[in-house]
């Protein structure tokens, strides 16, 4: 199979990203340069971690006005397989294909550490080598992922398990200091209603070698290995 | 012609910044600051344009580049004829 890498200006873990699928996961991949309008027959798109256009205006609000995310645009709702991680996650909430918003962290710092995530729904081409309740230590880095989107979003994503990465202690409990950014019911990770386009905040590219310290986020690329394959 | 963009969360959206100002304010003992919301400010320099093509076009930047409606609000106003 093979993953496109989106790069805009301002990406800067377009190169771990690229490493994670390519050299250690083995599989073809190819960066997708911002301007273009071509995925390059890519099965999975990923939009990367960065601070796409400087965060101006508001995080991921100006990489949504480029040329190539009308394709992804399409892409998704044509039922492609798009992962979002961090700046890659507020893109898909600005453009719309995701509900809600990110909102700065809820202590107003830069977090950067491992968190640890508890998998709700196994049922997703993204978790679906996992358990549910599976717990998984993956880094995050940002300053706005505060999660936030209405009472009445809330419930619809709840309905329809949408929520498929809760923040959570060691032992998969949901804590409030567990919830290191303030996301509205410890989300850290969401799903459209489609079950095609995940967002989250955790890096898993930074976790997938034993040398970084963590290999849980292998978990993420060899589910959606694994769907692909099976499709 | 001059506009001026006003941009900031709903009132029912929490304002950590906001809260953070106001803390910093009461530490100096401006006990009277109630409350504080931030925003963003931005100002538009058009050309040629109607006041019937200005009330039209600014709604419409408003909503879709310069804030992001399921959080913040917007006012604007015209600053230079």
């Amino acid at each position: 199979m093979k993953f496109g890498v989106v790069v805009f200006p301002g990406s800067n873990c377009d190169n771990d990203t690229l490493h994670a699928v390519r050299d250690v996961f083995e599989q073809e991949a190819e960066f997708l340069w911002h301007k273009d309008h071509d995925l390059k027959g890519s099965d999975c798109i990923i939009l990367p971690g960065g601070f796409s256009y400087g965060d101006y205006l508001r995080s991921g609000a100006i990489a949504r006005f480029s040329p190539l995310m009308q394709e992804v645009k399409e892409f998704a709702l044509k039922g492609g397989i798009v992962l979002g991680i961090c700046n890659g996650f507020q893109v898909l909430l600005e453009l719309g294909l995701l509900p809600g918003a990110m909102m700065r962290n809820k202590n107003l710092k830069f977090l950067c550490q491992h968190v640890y995530l508890r998998i709700e729904n196994k049922d997703t081409p993204f978790t679906q080598a996992g358990h549910e309740g599976q717990v998984l230590r993956i880094p995050i880095a940002h300053f706005d992922g505060n999660y936030y989107t209405d009472r009445k979003g809330l419930k619809e994503l709840e309905r329809n398990q949408q929520i498929v990465l809760r923040y959570t202690n060691e032992e998969g409990y949901l804590t409030e200091e567990a919830n290191v950014n303030g996301s509205l019911d410890h989300c850290a990770g969401l799903m459209n209603k489609a079950g095609n386009v995940l967002g989250m905040m955790p890096h898993p590219e930074r976790a997938s070698e034993a040398i970084l310290g963590s290999r849980d986020g292998r978990l993420i690329f060899q589910s959606i290995i694994n769907y692909i394959h099976h499709t | 012609m001059k506009i001026r963009v006003l941009v900031s969360y709903k009132d029912s959206v929490l304002d950590p910044q906001g809260q953070t100002v106001k803390n910093a304010l009461h530490t100096l003992n401006y006990d009277c600051v109630k409350d504080v919301r931030q925003g963003k400010v931005f100002e538009l320099e058009l050309e040629e344009v109607s006041p019937e093509k200005v009330e039209e076009v600014i709604p419409e930047i408003a909503h879709t580049v310069l804030a992001n409606p399921i959080i913040e609000k917007f006012e604007w106003q015209v600053i230079e004829e």
